[in-house]
């Protein structure tokens, strides 16, 4: 396999035209080679795992989709009738709604726009400023400095931490009449307090800094591991061009760190869209700090199941995250699906 | 190669720049040690705000409020947490979902790297594609049918009390396997795709079967990126809140995560005692992450330059 792997280290340059069929020879030599005893490993190794993944993520996924047309309650069976308009809901259970769900979700549900809304906010936030502060981090880390690894371990260790654990421990800082800012600032009073978590207007603002808090140290460990692994022969080159530092990140370090930069913007969004423990923990998701994901699982365990219209909640996040995620298989595996 | 290798050739090139001569470098140091500091001091305040919250009495942070001095040190915050809220159970329901979740991840996972990136089989990148897309999806987007789901099987009783994968802990191992395997082969196979073809070769000269170049072979070979994968696994999977509170109906059966959600109302006039009980939980993975610290970086190769 020394072809592939060489064929790797250059693949910055045009695709080489002999190089791709190297490996195919070598499979087929290697595929002959399997005993029984051999095929019958590939299958288990490969089938349990598949098995798993496609009946506990997949099945569930395409399942979101069929019911986010239905309307059903979670009680009695789902049937393929239509929903008969303007009957109890008692009497339309697990019938074919269409697109009424969505609909529903768009014209009458209070709480949806506002859900969207907080979700982009969200989205803007991580792409503004918790992923190039992480980013700044991983470089100012990679020079080296004195003390690197003491600011490494501070820096990430909100990322140990649960999303549950942070929404408790900043629950002291943001407190009312006791808490860290507000006797700062001199707010502290009965009148003049300021309520970070409880205001409408201020809240998604406090969390939005207890989820960058631990985001950019997340970032900073993904992009630590991207420096870590650039050839530093390129950096050498570059310095001895006479590039400063600065050049030398953005001209040949960053453009080389492209799958790095590829699996952070990935990560940037799917974590913007699957943003819930925080807010649940704070106020279980309501009065100004609506997301999608509250609305989805507030459909499920709730008193009142409506599996129909979560699903459709559901199938809102599922088209956002599948634009990220093409354009990461896309880039990831462009270059393996050529022959 | 540890980050520690790295580390050092570095630190004499980083003293020489700061010698004479070289002022704007100097310069620009100073100022990312001064940005490195404050931010390093931002991030740590939070939590050692909390741990200062739990380390007073109650009677006193009611008096002068959390931004005081200290008039008296006290653990009793810790010790009623641990025997008031019963956090011994949680924390063993922890063990008894992340402990089997870790290992069958990690075996299963790097199965499947192995087949996909040393067997041909026809399939391979559309399978990969399949397994690291399945981890990337939101959890919410696949909880509702999952949930019907978790309450339609059954199972049998040494499983799981309620006779159902819902409110199990056999039924939370196995969302969080499923869950997390995308990730864990998406790593392996880039990790795997960086040991020379050459040991293969010479391994296949000597007869070894494919379970031998799998288990003898590979995995150990692989060891800095399972070492990499076990913190980040032990972490996400200790720290799950979502599929803890939605597949799980009952207070006691839920990890200590959740469960501290719960501590959260019950113990809502002694918030000295939900710190203590907050850092208390936050001890394993703290400890994970101070005893595989090294490996962590280096092990985690997602695909970067060389991949």
């Amino acid at each position: 396999m020394s072809a592939p792997s060489e064929e790797r280290t250059t693949a910055a340059a045009p695709d080489t035209s002999a190089g791709p069929r190297a490996p195919v020879r070598r499979r087929r030599r290697r595929l002959r080679t399997m005993t029984t005893r051999d095929r019958i490993v590939v299958a288990l190794l490969l089938g349990i795992p598949l098995l798993l993944d496609l009946a506990f993520v997949w099945f569930p996924a395409i399942g979101t989709v069929l019911l986010s047309f239905t309307k059903w309650n979670g009680v009695g069976s789902l049937h393929s009738k239509t929903c008969v308009p303007n009957m109890p809901s008692i009497l339309n259970n697990g019938c074919w709604f269409g697109v009424q769900n969505y609909h529903q979700a768009a014209t009458l549900d209070p709480s949806f726009w506002p859900a969207v809304r907080h979700n982009v906010i969200w989205l803007a936030v991580f792409v503004v400023i918790a992923t190039p502060l992480g980013m700044l981090f991983a470089v100012l880390l990679d020079r080296g400095l004195r003390g690197t690894r003491i600011y490494q371990s501070l820096l990430f260790l909100p990322v140990m931490l649960s999303l549950a654990l942070i929404g408790i421990i900043w629950e002291f800082v943001y407190s009312q009449n006791y808490g860290l800012i507000n006797t700062v600032i001199g707010r502290n009073g009965n009148s003049n307090a300021i309520d970070w978590l409880g205001d409408p207007h201020l809240n998604l603002w406090a969390v939005l800094v207890e989820a960058t808090w631990r985001q950019a140290g997340y970032v900073m460990v993904l992009y630590l591991a991207g420096l870590k692994a650039v050839d530093p022969t390129l950096r050498e080159a570059a310095l001895m061009d006479g590039a400063n530092p600065w050049q030398t990140f953005w001209r040949v370090v960053f453009p080389v760190m492209r799958p790095i930069n590829i699996v952070i913007m990935v990560v940037t969004v799917i974590e913007s869209l699957r943003a819930f423990d925080l807010v649940y923990i704070t106020n279980k998701g309501i009065n100004g700090l609506e997301l999608l994901s509250v609305l989805v699982t507030s459909n499920i365990v709730g008193e009142t199941q409506r599996v129909g219209f979560g699903s459709a909640l559901g199938v809102v996040l599922l088209v956002i995250s599948l634009v990220p995620i093409s354009i990461f298989l896309y880039q990831t595996f462009r270059r393996e699906e050529a022959p | 190669m540890s980050t520690e290798a790295l580390a050092r050739p570095a630190a004499p090139s980083a003293a020489r720049s700061g010698g004479p001569g070289s002022k704007p470098k100097a310069w620009g140091q100073v100022a990312s040690q001064a940005f490195l500091i404050i931010a390093s001091v931002l991030w740590v305040l939070p939590i050692l705000f909390a741990l200062y919250v739990a380390v007073r009495p109650y009677s006193d942070t009611r008096k002068y409020g959390y931004v005081s001095m200290p008039h008296h040190i006290t653990f009793d915050n810790f010790r009623d947490a641990w025997t008031q809220s019963d956090m011994l159970h949680f924390f063993w329901n922890s063990v008894l979902i992340t402990v089997p979740a870790v290992v069958i991840v990690l075996v299963l996972a790097s199965g499947v790297a192995f087949v996909l990136t040393r067997v041909n089989v026809r399939v391979n990148v559309a399978l990969l594609i399949v397994f690291t897309a399945g981890n990337l999806l939101p959890q919410q987007v696949i909880i509702t049918p999952l949930y019907r789901i978790y309450l339609k099987i059954h199972l049998p009783g040494f499983l799981s009390h309620s006779g159902l994968m819902y409110n199990s802990i056999f039924g939370l191992v196995v969302i969080n396997v499923a869950f997390q395997m995308g990730f864990c082969v998406f790593v392996l196979s880039n990790y795997m795709r960086s040991i020379p073809g050459e040991m293969y070769e010479a391994a296949l000269v000597d007869g070894a079967s494919l379970w031998t170049r799998f288990w003898r072979l590979t995995v150990p070979l692989c060891r800095p990126a399972l070492a990499a994968l076990a913190t980040l696994l032990t972490t996400w999977i200790y720290n799950d809140f979502f599929w803890a509170i939605t597949l799980m109906s009952s207070g006691d059966k839920r990890p200590v995560t959740s469960a501290l959600a719960n501590l959260q109302g019950q113990f809502v006039s002694n918030q000295n005692m939900i710190a203590a009980a907050a850092m208390i939980a936050a001890i394993p993975t703290l400890v994970v992450y101070l005893c595989l610290q090294r490996q962590f970086i280096a092990g985690l190769s997602l695909g970067s330059s060389k991949g």
